[in-house]
């Protein structure tokens, strides 16, 4: 397995270690809830250096975004982000991706961990040389840096922090060592994501922890960036996206600017926004956790499955993200739990917002 | 790790203790809810004359990242079940032994108490997952 390099600070701290998409990553430290609550009320730190970077530049790094990812990239002024989606030519989603513009002629694209390798071929291979692709990966760690207090704390290392806007990136000095800090993230609340290089990382992350201890900070695990991402209705990748499900069917609309004929996918992503026939609802259910995978029953008949479900710390109830058939919810909804129909109300996605609760 | 030397266990992780007058209190041990994380759902079987085997599932925990039957550690039926319990399932990460019992069954065969693991036994069986 391969290991961040901030992996012997979790194990020194007492983390539970467990195998994601080939790395051994923490899955929690001092348990689910208490670490999902921490980024909600104060801030938490999670690693994230087993994703994935890779940087375009040259005068046709423009073009190549513009052909190869589903936002409009040309629409990013330098320093400046934008989440997107990598299409394939069935308007399928190859991964879904954070580009980040660092000047006119560089852009970094931050990838799941699990689909990097795949990414950075694809991009590399649909590139037609028309700028230059490299893989960063093994060059960045990357820290994340989330909840209210957030920018109070890393304003406390990076005074650039305090004035950087929401899906805004800049290069900054970080102890005295190049970084770049984005403002973006994956848990509903404020925050930040920190790349720097990796000989740094633990430094970074300690200094963090430090200067984080009047604030309540925690190192986060896998576990509750899961049931954080989940109430916020964040898609992940494999569950709410894969290379057969349409951007249209899972609410990600907004993402795909149909105006570059030359985007991969443009027709059968055109064919798919007129009538996508699937949709995503957000699921309430009583007993017991309904996980992906479980059927969802409309007056005993199937019309969709689970694509993600777990327990919601902030709701203290089951929340499931299911993917149906369009039209077909009615008032007598159930969630096969191994084997029994436990009763489910549909309710609007996001399950959380930040500064309230929904649903 | 708790392991009280006054019970008996499986090595499913339940924990058994002989109370008078023929029934017995199960719960899950300490081991079993480190293993589980915060546990967040708890189902608990009915009060009734229905005979439940020894290795049946009869109750299930879920914890944020996964569910756990819980296997009966003897025969026999349901007498009382905690009814706290479902309200508050971290009870079962905090007081395994304590608030977080799960059922109060009687048993109908003595002789499976004796099957049942030693504090001691179960420590070596615990230690050797590790």
């Amino acid at each position: 397995m391969n290991k961040t390099p901030l992996h012997a600070c979790h194990v020194a701290a007492g983390a539970r270690m467990v195998e994601f998409a080939g790395w051994d990553m923490p899955v929690q430290y001092s348990g689910v809830v208490d670490e999902h609550r921490a980024v909600r009320e104060n801030v938490g730190l999670f690693d994230v250096s087993h994703m994935g970077e890779v940087e375009l530049t040259g005068a046709g790094a423009e073009s190549v975004c513009c052909r190869l990812f589903a936002n409009d990239a040309a629409k990013l002024a330098p320093g400046k982000a934008q989440y997107s989606l990598i299409p394939n030519d069935e308007g399928g989603v190859v991964d879904d991706i954070i580009v980040y513009r660092l000047a006119e002629e560089r852009f970094l694209v931050c990838v799941n961990a699990s689909n990097a390798a795949k990414d950075f071929e694809w991009i590399r291979d649909r590139s037609a040389d028309e700028c230059t692709v490299v893989d960063r990966s093994n060059e960045f760690a990357l820290i994340a840096v989330q909840g209210p207090k957030a920018e109070n704390l890393l304003g406390r290392l990076v005074p650039a922090a305090t004035d950087l806007a929401r899906f805004s990136c800049a290069e900054v000095m970080v102890s005295g060592h190049e970084a770049i800090i984005a403002r973006t993230g994956y848990t509903g609340e404020d925050g930040f994501e920190l790349f720097v290089e990796a000989a740094r990382a633990s430094q970074v992350w300690n200094e963090l922890l430090e200067h984080g201890d009047p604030l309540g900070v925690r190192p986060i695990g896998l576990g509750a960036r899961d049931t954080l991402r989940l109430e916020a209705a964040l898609p992940l990748y494999g569950h709410e996206l894969d290379d057969s499900i349409s951007p249209f069917e899972v609410g990600l609309d907004w993402v795909v600017k149909l105006n570059r004929p030359q985007m991969t996918g443009y027709e059968a992503l055109a064919r798919a926004k007129k009538s996508p026939s699937r949709a995503l609802i957000g699921l309430l259910v009583d007993k017991g956790i309904a996980r992906e995978g479980c059927s969802v029953l409309a007056s005993g008949i199937r019309i969709g499955v689970v694509t993600s479900g777990t327990h919601s710390p902030t709701l203290g109830r089951a929340v499931a993200i299911a993917l149906v058939d369009r039209g077909a919810v009615t008032d007598d909804l159930a969630v096969d739990v191994r084997g029994k129909a436990r009763p489910a109300k549909a309710t609007d996605l996001p399950f959380y917002v930040r500064g309230g609760s929904t649903g | 790790m708790e392991i009280p030397s006054n019970l008996r266990y499986t090595k499913e992780h339940e924990w058994v203790r002989v109370d008078d007058g023929g029934t017995v209190t199960i719960g899950i041990t300490d081991y079993a809810q480190k293993q589980l994380g915060d546990i967040v759902f708890v189902e608990l079987p009915e009060v009734g004359d229905t005979l439940i085997s020894k290795d049946e599932p009869f109750a299930f925990v879920e914890s944020v990242k996964a569910v756990s039957d819980i296997f009966a550690p003897v025969t026999g039926t349901v007498k009382e079940v905690n009814d706290e319990l479902p309200n508050s399932p971290e009870a079962m990460n905090e007081e395994p032994y304590g608030d977080g019992w799960l059922v109060i069954m009687e048993l109908v065969h003595k002789h499976e108490l004796d099957e049942l693991l030693s504090a001691v036994d179960y420590e070596a069986y615990v230690n050797e997952l590790a």
